[in-house]
């Protein structure tokens, strides 16, 4: 479930401690790192505990989550916030079942305390145990680090610089049509140490950064008023991704808007928002009915999440969570069958936990499992899930796929979406050329509103923008329009894209699951995509 | 740590207040002790207990702000903590809308705290985990569920002389059944400030029976149907509508409650006569903490909709200085009068509609009219000449509370309830509303 409810965080001590990111400190002593050798003895002493006390399994994931946030609200800064939150994770496995405890206390008697409280925990939990918990093997790799690769780091950025730029965006929006803007700079780094009894000890640095923003125009006298969000993503780069270089913009069909790849300009686009906002107010109403829909990859990434991203939770197909992300129709019979066409031939659809700037880029799991990428559909057939070691046996796999993660050291690690992208096409298409053969349809850039039903069935998705195509010709602009469809039918109406030149990633900061809930960072690519006659419907309606 | 008193919280209050050079400083002291136990597949999954408590201290030099948050205590750290807060005062912009933390003020507590939540063990939620795996496992049918349990205190003060303490509990309890072959699903929530209200036994009663009767589900066209809400049906769709409520969005013509032409609707007739809607942090079956923590200002008991027209708006202390208007803390529960009918009297002279359980994964469509979209969930049933006949496959709809409270036909009896992904507690009764726009059907179950 795909949350938005950080857009009405604004100032104060309340919202800073009510930011998914833990407690505030100064900018200063960012940088310092923990040092690895303390991080070992830790591990190495909740280890020692947990086996002890009866384990026959243990993890131990040291955490140091540092970030920055910085909220706007049109020409001011509404607040500024440096958080920390530092501790360790002890799960362990005891009677067959899995135990799990977490403490700020970062000392050796912090952690084995922590670690015997697991294993208590674990041989409670046993008594209302049908079945072990059976971990698939995974060798242990020593010592090893890896980290984001990250050319500007936020934490050396000033303050002043960052406010700068996102003043001198809001002002760019006010200016071209804009009534109001909101804009954030979310900036995150993970400083994460795991270990386990299976010998591995491995330190990673992640960063990752995102820049929403939301513009309204407002119409008084006709009392109508309209949003664009930004056309940016969130990405696991540093601040050279705020960079804006000439080679990564992206001209959309038809000239409409421009659009970017590895690096955003931040400025530019809130320009664009403004001038489109305000276009938005006086744009034509669809008419409902049946249109060929092509997608933008700035769009598409909402999508696959909701539409493939979460159907293909081995978790979820089996019923782990029912009572409240929901289940699955993508039921293992299906996957079995080697038959079920979950898509058109074309559609090819892939887990990667490898690809550099992405948001589940990372070079291990959070059980020590090395990433790497699979095949979820291959041409058009369901052929695999997202599992973890707990899991893969269901599936007939003898390894991980490497999709465990905990958004902090205080919560137990689970299984979550790695990067679910739909591949780019081999024939060598434009985004212009995927319009030429469209009678009527409707060109969307920009993810909007979106809803899915509990087992993935039926969903509908707006956008940002929407553009008529009538004659394979890009036209006037369009309002009101959601589509809705079935997730089967959907991908199965998959008629063309575009290759690998238009690929790109799109991407969420808080896709949520899980009781108590977490969240977690996921991107999705895709080129631009076409899929024929899909229901269109008018949102527009009257009250009071 | 352990659970901290009002002495304690006020001796440490007052420390960090003394270390502050800065023009006003604001403490907020948060300790909870949460305890959960979440099982699926008539198999617990896992259990916990969290401790945490956390100190902001939020700092300003004329109008730049700076705020930190700490989980520490010892003299040290807290000096640690005034000294980032006042650093990032120092490197913040000056922000023109900073407001200053209200003058000294009384807060009239509310009765919070419940002795026999407080007391819940580890036993006590593997009990209510075992009344419905068993009970399952017996019929034939598969349990996943959810229980939290939660005592906490909450803190407040400034240097101007405001002091607020107070502590308090909750419960919540969710519980899916599905039956074995996947065709039918039922569910159940429950809330309560004193677990002595909450019965696990009849909660996972009610959730069996919707899964029973909800498999061999019938397809009806999508349409404009009468139906009957409970109130796990509107919770969330009323929690959109209240979030709503700002006053500066409205003057700035950017929410439902904006006038054309300029100004807000504030007075207007926008539901059903039958729409009574209020905040009351002192309510004795949903109290919350009688002041709102965002602005340390003092909550009220206050009308929201009247005899369906907008009775109050929430304003800003920055909004309501500019436009004249008094500022006071934003609502923490939302109450909406109703009847003294049961679901199944609503049912009994209802001579055809729908039955809806519960609505799910709810998302904004168009501010302008908040129009949201979302799907019906565990238990979706057909009503004619005042019973229920058959399940129905679940609808999406498109639909705005506002179009939703304009078209009420009847109130049932108000419960307790939290939503999926609401921040208020409410008490709201089950609707009867006419025409509520199903647009498509969904396989799901």
């Amino acid at each position: 479930m795909e949350r938005r409810a950080f857009l009405n965080m604004s100032g104060g001590a309340m919202a800073a401690m009510m930011m998914p990111f833990g407690r505030a400190i100064a900018a200063d002593e960012l940088i310092k790192p923990v040092e690895v050798k303390f991080k070992k003895m830790l591990a190495d002493t909740a280890m020692t505990a947990a086996t002890q006390a009866g384990a026959s399994y243990c993890d131990v994931r040291i955490g140091r989550y540092l970030n920055q946030f910085i909220t706007t609200r049109d020409l001011n800064i509404e607040n500024v916030t440096n958080t920390e939150s530092a501790g360790v994770g002890v799960r362990v496995i005891a009677n067959g079942a899995y135990g799990f405890a977490a403490t700020s206390d970062m000392s050796p008697d912090g952690v084995a305390g922590a670690a015997r409280q697991a294993v208590a925990i674990a041989k409670a939990n046993s008594k209302l145990q049908a079945l072990g918990v059976a971990l698939a093997p995974t060798p242990g790799v020593g010592e090893v680090s890896w980290a984001t690769p990250i050319k500007k780091d936020w934490r050396t950025v000033p303050i002043k610089e960052k406010a700068d730029l996102l003043i001198t965006a809001n002002k760019g929006a006010l200016e071209s049509g804009a009534s109001f803007i909101q804009s954030l700079l979310f900036q995150v780094n993970q400083q994460k140490y795991f270990a386990s009894t299976d010998g591995s000890y491995i330190d990673q640095d992640l960063h990752r950064l995102w820049v929403p923003f939301f513009a309204t125009a407002v119409d008084k006298g006709t009392g109508k008023f309209r949003s664009r969000s930004d056309l940016g993503t969130p990405v696991g780069m540093g601040y050279e991704y705020l960079d804006g270089r000439k080679e990564d913009k992206i001209k959309a069909a038809g000239g409409v808007a421009t659009l970017y790849n590895r690096s955003y300009d931040l400025i530019e686009d809130a320009k664009a928002a403004g001038r489109q906002a305000k276009e938005k107010l006086t744009a034509k109403s669809v008419e409902p009915g049946k249109y060929d829909l092509v997608l933008s990859p700035e769009h598409m990434w909402l999508t696959i999440h909701e539409s493939v991203g979460h159907p293909t939770e081995l978790d979820r197909v089996l019923g782990y969570e029912a009572n409240f992300a929901g289940t699955s129709f993508a039921t293992l019979d299906k996957q079995q069958s080697k038959k079920f066409k979950y898509g058109s031939d074309l559609v090819n659809i892939e887990a990667d936990k490898t690809i550099p700037g992405s948001l589940g880029a990372v070079g291990y799991d959070d059980e020590g499992v090395k990433c790497k990428h699979w095949d979820l559909i291959k041409d058009g057939i369901l052929v695999n899930y997202q599992a973890t070691r707990d899991q893969v046996a269901v599936i007939g796999e003898k390894e991980s796929h490497g999709c465990s993660y905990a958004d902090s050291w205080s919560n137990v690690q689970f299984q979550r979406m790695p990067n679910v992208s739909l591949k780019a096409g081999k024939k060598k298409i434009t985004p212009d050329e995927l319009v030429k053969d469209v009678k009527k349809g409707i060109y969307i850039v920009g993810a909007g509103s979106f809803s899915i039903d509990q087992q993935r069935y039926n969903f509908q998705f707006g956008g940002q923008m929407f553009y008529e195509i009538k004659d394979g010709k890009i036209g006037q602009m369009l309002e009101d329009v959601a589509y809705q469809s079935n997730t089967q039918e959907f991908w199965n109406a998959c008629t063309a894209m575009c290759d690998e030149r238009d690929w790109r990633m799109g991407g969420s900061f808080f896709d949520g699951k899980g009781q108590p809930m977490q969240v977690s960072a996921v991107s999705h690519g895709s080129s631009t995509t076409r899929f024929n006659g899909i229901n269109v419907i008018n949102t527009a309606r009257k009250i009071g | 740590m352990k659970i901290l008193n009002q002495e304690e919280t006020k001796r440490i209050a007052d420390k960090v207040m003394s270390l502050s050079k800065a023009d006003e400083c604001v403490v907020t002291i948060n300790g909870s002790r949460t305890g959960n136990i979440r099982y699926a597949r008539n198999a617990v999954s896992t259990a916990g207990l969290v401790e945490n408590t956390q100190l902001a201290v939020s700092v300003a030099f004329g109008k730049k702000q700076g705020t930190s948050v700490i989980n520490e205590f010892d003299d040290k750290s807290l000096a640690k903590a005034v000294q980032r807060a006042e650093e990032l005062a120092k490197l913040a912009p000056e922000n023109p809308e900073f407001m200053p933390t209200p003058d000294k003020q009384a807060f009239k507590s509310s009765d919070t705290f419940s002795k026999s939540t407080d007391a819940i063990n580890p036993e006590y939620r593997a009990q209510v985990a075992a009344y419905s795996i068993e009970a399952c496992r017996k019929k034939g049918l598969v349990a996943a569920g959810f229980f939290t349990d939660q005592s906490s205190y909450e803190t407040v003060a400034n240097s101007r002389g405001v002091f607020g303490h107070q502590s308090q509990t909750g419960i919540d309890f969710t519980c899916t059944v599905r039956t074995e072959d996947g065709r039918g699903s039922g569910w159940v929530r429950r809330d309560a400030q004193d677990v002595a209200r909450f019965d696990p036994r009849a909660a996972a009663e009610v959730a069996m029976e919707k899964a029973i009767r909800s498999a061999e589900a019938k397809a009806l066209e999508p349409g404009r149907y009468t139906v009957i809400l409970e109130p796990a049906a509107t919770s969330d769709l009323l929690a959109y509508m209240f979030n709503s409520f700002d006053a500066r969005s409205a003057d700035e013509g950017r929410s439902f409650l904006a006038k054309k032409g300029g100004g807000n609707r504030m007075g207007e007739k926008l539901f059903d006569e039958q729409v009574n809607v209020w905040a009351d942090p002192w309510d004795k079956d949903i109290p919350v903490l009688p002041w709102d923590n965002q602005t340390l200002l003092a909550r009220e008991r206050m009308d929201i909709i009247k005899n369906g027209k907008i009775a109050s708006m929430n304003y800003s202390p920055f909004w309501g200085k500019k436009q004249g208007q008094r500022a006071i803390g934003a609502p923490g529960n939302i109450l909406m009068s109703g009847g003294s009918k049961s679901t199944e009297e609503l049912i009994a002279s209802t001579k055809k509609g729908i039955l809806v359980t519960r609505t799910w994964y709810i998302r904004m469509v168009d501010p302008q009219t908040v129009l949201l979209t979302g799907l019906t969930r565990d238990g979706t049933f057909y009503i004619e000449n005042g019973k229920i006949k058959h399940p129905v496959k679940n609808f999406r709809f498109n639909e705005s509370p506002v179009s939703m409270l304009n078209n009420i036909e009847e109130l049932g009896r108000p419960e307790v309830l939290a939503g999926d992904e609401s921040q208020f507690q409410l008490l709201i009764p089950a609707m009867k509303v006419r025409d509520f726009n199903f647009t498509s059907l969904s396989d799901a179950v």
